[in-house]
C-alpha cells in the first residue's frame, strides 16, 4: 500500500490542507503517510461551529449511540476500513504495520492495545453506567429523570471534547471512546507518528452509523494545539509534571500526566514476597512500561535486596526484538533522541549514589541499544537507598523501576501522588488508611498488576462528571 | 515591459542612485563617510545592479545607532523628515527617515489595486499598528489617493510580543478581542468596503462578523508571512471567496511587492511577491555565500537592496527566506515565493503576532 494521505477532518468533511508533511518509517527515507496539516485559524473557526456536531449526535438516543458503539469495536476490530483520500482500504494487518513502522512499537503489542481498544467499545455500556453511577440513558436523552429516587438533570459542559493526542501510545484512546455514547463530539489532535489509531476508530464509527458530524481530526503544529487547549469546552492532554501544574485550576482541562504509580507489600505479606513477583514484572513492563499505570516504584518494608534481584532478572529477558517477533516486549523510541536523553537522565541518577542498576548483572550489553534502525532502552530496575535517591520517584517511557525499603508504617507519608496503587496486604487497618490517603488515585487491594485498570471507574478524573453539570430544576407542568 | 528593458531600468537606476547618494551636493553624511572610509567611489565602480554586491550588507545597528540626521541627504537638508520605526521583531526597531517615498510606493501599488474589489471613493479601515510605523501614513494616504478616507484602530505588537514571551496567551486573547471590538464596531456601523490589516487581524475580525457581508469588497494585507494553506483559508473561508485578498510584502525599509491576485488560486495559493523595482530590488541569495543568487525555484535568504532618492540600503538581509521565482508578464523581474522566518527551524523568533 502506498502512502496515504491522512486529511483533516472538519466535522467529518475530509480537508486535504496545503500544507502537507510527510511521516517517514521509522530508521528509513520511505512515507508512512503525508499528513495534512491545520492551521490554528481554521480550528478556532472551526470551534464556533461544534453545536451543530452535537445537534447530529443528539438525534441519537444514548442507547442507539452504545449500540453503534459496540458495533464499531467489532469493526475496528476486523474489518478493512478506509485510509486517506484516495480510496485505500486498511485491513487490522495494515493498521498494525502502519502504526509500527511510524510509532517503534513491536506488532504484538499493537495487537494487545488494539485487544484493550476493542475491550472499551465492547464494554461501553458498563462504563458508561459506571461513570454515571447507574444512570438511566434516557435521562441524557429527555434532558431530566430520576436517579435513585431523586429528581435529576444534566447538562453538556462543552459542544466538544478536544484531546491532544500522544504519539506513543494508542490505547490512550480509550479515554475518548465514550464520549461518543455520552452524545458529546470529539475534537483530536493526533500524534505525528500516530495518526493511525484516531483515523481508524473514527472510521470504524462512522461505519457502524455514527454520524461523521461528531468526528474532527486536526493534525497541526503547536500553535494549533495551544488554540484547541485555549477554545475548546473540554480539553484532555497529556503531559509532564510541568503541564500537569500549568492547568490545574482550570476546570476546563484535564490533564493527564506521569502516573508515578506505586507496588506496595505490606508487613504482612512481605515474607512470602516471591508470589508477587509475576505481578510486579507485569506492572513494570506491560505496554513497554509507557502507561502512567505502570509501576515506577516498588515499596516494601524489607527483602529490598532480594526483590530487586529477582524483579531485575526477569526484567532482563526482555530484550528489542524484531518488530514483528511474536515475542518482543519493548519498543523503540520514535524520536530517537529521546533514548538518550533518559539513558542519560538514569546514568545521572545512578551517579549521584545510594543506587544500583540491578539489571546490569543480567542484561546482555549496555541499557542503550540499537536494533534496525531504531534505539531501545532496556529494562531498568534499581534498588535505590531511600526516597530520597533521585530515581526513586521517577517515570520514564520504557520498563524502569525503583525498589525502596520503608516501614509500612511510614509508607503513605512517602510515597506521594500516585494514579494507580497496588497495595498487597489483608491488614484492615493498614488498608483504611490506604483508603483515605488523598495521595491515591486508584487503588487496589491485593495481587492486582498497577496496569489492569477498569474503565467503569474513574481514570484522572471522571468522564461523565467532565462533560455534563448536574443542573438544578423543577417542573410545575409540561405541555 | 520586457525582462530587458526592466533590466536596463534598474541599471540606469542604481548609475543615478550611486551617483545621487555619493555625490557632496545630494548625499547623506553617512554615506559621504562611508565612502571615504571604503576607498573607493561608488560612482566609478557600481554601473550594474550586478556590482552592488560590490557593497557589504547593510547593518541594522546602522540604523539603530547613528543617527538620524546622518541619513538625511543633503539634497534635502533643512526640510524636516518623518521618522518611521520598524516592528521590532529581531530585536530593537530600527528608524528610517523619509519624505515622500512611502507616498511614492502607495502610490505605484494603488494602480495595481482592482477598481471592482477597491472601488474608487471607498473608504477604508486600517486595523493593525499605527504609532511610529510608515504604514499608518501610507495606508491613509493609498485610500485618500483612491479618493476615500480612512478609520484606524490601533494595537501594539510590540506589547503582544512581550505577552506572548511570558506566555500570558489568555492577556494576548484579551487584548486581541480589545482590537477586534474596535474594528468590529467601525466595520459595522460606517460604510467601508477596503480594509489593511494583518493575517491574524483579518481571521479575527472573520471570526466574529461576515466581513463580505458587512460590504468589505477588498482586503489589502501584509506584516506576517503566509503559508499556501493559510492564505487559502483567509481568501476562501474568511472573506468567503467574496471580497479579494491582496497578500503584499513588505516594511518600512522596502516599501511594497506586490502579488498578483487574480491567480492565487491557480497557483494553489502559493504566493510571489515581485518587489516595486526599481525603487527597491529583492534578491536570493545563498545564506552562506550571499554574493550567490540561488537558481530559480530554491529557497534562500531574502536580500533588499532600496534605491530611492530618500534613502539608499544596498544588501540589506531580510529576517525572511523564500523562493525564487521567475518574472512574470506583469512584472518582468524575479519574484520571491512562499515566503517565511529565516532560520525558522533552527531559532524560535515571534513573529506575526497580530
Amino acid at each position: 500500500m502506498s502512502a496515504p494521505h491522512i486529511p483533516i477532518l472538519r466535522q467529518g468533511r475530509v480537508h486535504k490542507s496545503l500544507d502537507v508533511q510527510t511521516v517517514p518509517k521509522l530508521g528509513t527515507d520511505e512515507p508512512a503517510a503525508e499528513i495534512s496539516f491545520a492551521c490554528a485559524d481554521m480550528i478556532k473557526y472551526d470551534l464556533h461551529k461544534m453545536g451543530s456536531a452535537r445537534a447530529a449526535l443528539k438525534k441519537f438516543s444514548c442507547q442507539e449511540l452504545v449500540d453503534i458503539t459496540k458495533r464499531a469495536g467489532e469493526i475496528f476490530l476486523n474489518d478493512a476500513l478506509p485510509v486517506g483520500t484516495e480510496g485505500a482500504m486498511q485491513t487490522p494487518e495494515d493498521y498494525v504495520l502502519s502504526l509500527a513502522s511510524t510509532s517503534g512499537l513491536p506488532h504484538a503489542l499493537i495487537r494487545m492495545n488494539m485487544k484493550r481498544l476493542g475491550g472499551i467499545f465492547a464494554d461501553i455500556d458498563t462504563i458508561f453506567r459506571g461513570l454515571t453511577r447507574g444512570l438511566d440513558w434516557a435521562v441524557l436523552d429527555k434532558g431530566y429523570g430520576e436517579q435513585g429516587g431523586a429528581p435529576v438533570s444534566f447538562s453538556a459542559t462543552t459542544n466538544e471534547l478536544a484531546v491532544i493526542l500522544p504519539s506513543n501510545s494508542p490505547a490512550v484512546n480509550a479515554l475518548w471512546i465514550p464520549a461518543i455514547a455520552m452524545k458529546v463530539p470529539v475534537l483530536l489532535k493526533p500524534g505525528r507518528e500516530e495518526p493511525w489509531t484516531p483515523w481508524r476508530i473514527i472510521q470504524a464509527f462512522i461505519k457502524a452509523g455514527a454520524p461523521a458530524e461528531a468526528f474532527s481530526l486536526y493534525p497541526t503544529q503547536h500553535d494549533g494545539s495551544g488554540t484547541i487547549i485555549r477554545r475548546a469546552g473540554r480539553v484532555m492532554l497529556f503531559g509532564d509534571d510541568s503541564t500537569v501544574k500549568q492547568y490545574e485550576h482550570d476546570p476546563r482541562i484535564e490533564v493527564h500526566g506521569t502516573g508515578y504509580s506505586k507496588f506496595l507489600i505490606g508487613e504482612d505479606e512481605i515474607d512470602q514476597w516471591e508470589k508477587y513477583i509475576d505481578t510486579i514484572v507485569e506492572s513494570v513492563s506491560a505496554n513497554s512500561g509507557r502507561s502512567c499505570i505502570c509501576t515506577s516504584t516498588i515499596v516494601v518494608p524489607r527483602h529490598g535486596d532480594a526483590i530487586a534481584t529477582a524483579v531485575a532478572k526477569r526484567l532482563a529477558e526482555i530484550k528489542p526484538l524484531a518488530q514483528d517477533d511474536p515475542n518482543a516486549k519493548l519498543s523503540g523510541f520514535a524520536n530517537p533522541m529521546f533514548a538518550e536523553w533518559i539513558n542519560d537522565a538514569v546514568e545521572k541518577g545512578l551517579k549521584s549514589g545510594g543506587a544500583v542498576d540491578v539489571t546490569a548483572q543480567f542484561r546482555e550489553g549496555e541499557r542503550f541499544q540499537q536494533r534496525d534502525g531504531m534505539n531501545y532502552l532496556q529494562p531498568t530496575l534499581i534498588r535505590v537507598d531511600s526516597f530520597d535517591q533521585e530515581l526513586a520517584i521517577r517515570e520514564f517511557l520504557f520498563p524502569f523501576a525503583s525498589v525502596v525499603e520503608c516501614p509500612q508504617a511510614e509508607m503513605l507519608d512517602k510515597i506521594g501522588y500516585s494514579l494507580v496503587v497496588t497495595a498487597v496486604t489483608k491488614d484492615i487497618e493498614w488498608i483504611n488508611r490506604l483508603f483515605d490517603c488523598p495521595h491515591i488515585d486508584r487503588l487496589n487491594i491485593g495481587n492486582v498488576p498497577t496496569n489492569r485498570i477498569k474503565w467503569d471507574q474513574p481514570h484522572e478524573g471522571n468522564l461523565f462528571e467532565f462533560l455534563y453539570t448536574r443542573r438544578s430544576f423543577q417542573i410545575a407542568e409540561i405541555a | 515591459m520586457t525582462a530587458d528593458e526592466a533590466k536596463a531600468q534598474l541599471d540606469e537606476r542604481v548609475r543615478e542612485m550611486m551617483a545621487w547618494h555619493f555625490s557632496e551636493e545630494t548625499g547623506c553624511p553617512f554615506w559621504l563617510d562611508w565612502k571615504k572610509s571604503a576607498g573607493w567611489d561608488p560612482r566609478e565602480e557600481v554601473k550594474t545592479y550586478e556590482d552592488i554586491v560590490k557593497f557589504p550588507h547593510f547593518q541594522d545597528e546602522w540604523l539603530r545607532d547613528e543617527k538620524n540626521e546622518r541619513f538625511v541627504p543633503n539634497a534635502f537638508k533643512g526640510r524636516p523628515f518623518n521618522v518611521f520605526e520598524t516592528g521590532g521583531t529581531t530585536g530593537l526597531p530600527k528608524q528610517r527617515v523619509g519624505w515622500d517615498d512611502y507616498k511614492h510606493d502607495y502610490e505605484q501599488f494603488s494602480h495595481q489595486l482592482s477598481d471592482e474589489f477597491f472601488p474608487k471613493g471607498g473608504n477604508w479601515i486600517m486595523v493593525g499598528p499605527t504609532g511610529p510605523r510608515r504604514l499608518r501614513l501610507a495606508v491613509e494616504h493609498l485610500a485618500n489617493f483612491r479618493g476615500g478616507s480612512c478609520y484606524h484602530v490601533d494595537c501594539d505588537p510590540r506589547w503582544v510580543k512581550k505577552v506572548i514571551a511570558r506566555k500570558a496567551f489568555e492577556e494576548a486573547e484579551r487584548y486581541q478581542a480589545h482590537v477586534m471590538e474596535q474594528a468590529v464596531e467601525i466595520i459595522k456601523h460606517r460604510d467601508i468596503q477596503c480594509i489593511f490589516t494583518t493575517p491574524r487581524l483579518l481571521a479575527s475580525i472573520g471570526e466574529r462578523i461576515s466581513i463580505a457581508g458587512h460590504g468589505i469588497k477588498g482586503c489589502f494585507c501584509g506584516g506576517t508571512s503566509m503559508t499556501p494553506e493559510y492564505v487559502r483559508f483567509l481568501q476562501e473561508e474568511v472573506l468567503e471567496d467574496k471580497a479579494q485578498f491582496v497578500p503584499t510584502y513588505g516594511n518600512t525599509l522596502m516599501g511594497l511587492a506586490v502579488s498578483i491576485p487574480e491567480e492565487l488560486k491557480a497557483n494553489n495559493y502559493s504566493v510571489t511577491y515581485y518587489a516595486p523595482q526599481p525603487r527597491a530590488v529583492l534578491r536570493i541569495v545563498d545564506p552562506e555565500k550571499t554574493e550567490i543568487t540561488k537558481e530559480y525555484g530554491e529557497y534562500g535568504r531574502v536580500e533588499l537592496t532600496t534605491l530611492t532618492h530618500e534613502f539608499f540600503m544596498p544588501r540589506f538581509l531580510e529576517r525572511d527566506e523564500a523562493i525564487r521565482r521567475k518574472p512574470h508578464a506583469k512584472y518582468a523581474w524575479d519574484g520571491v515565493g512562499d515566503v517565511r522566518p529565516f532560520g525558522a527551524l533552527t531559532g524560535k523568533v515571534i513573529e506575526g503576532v497580530y
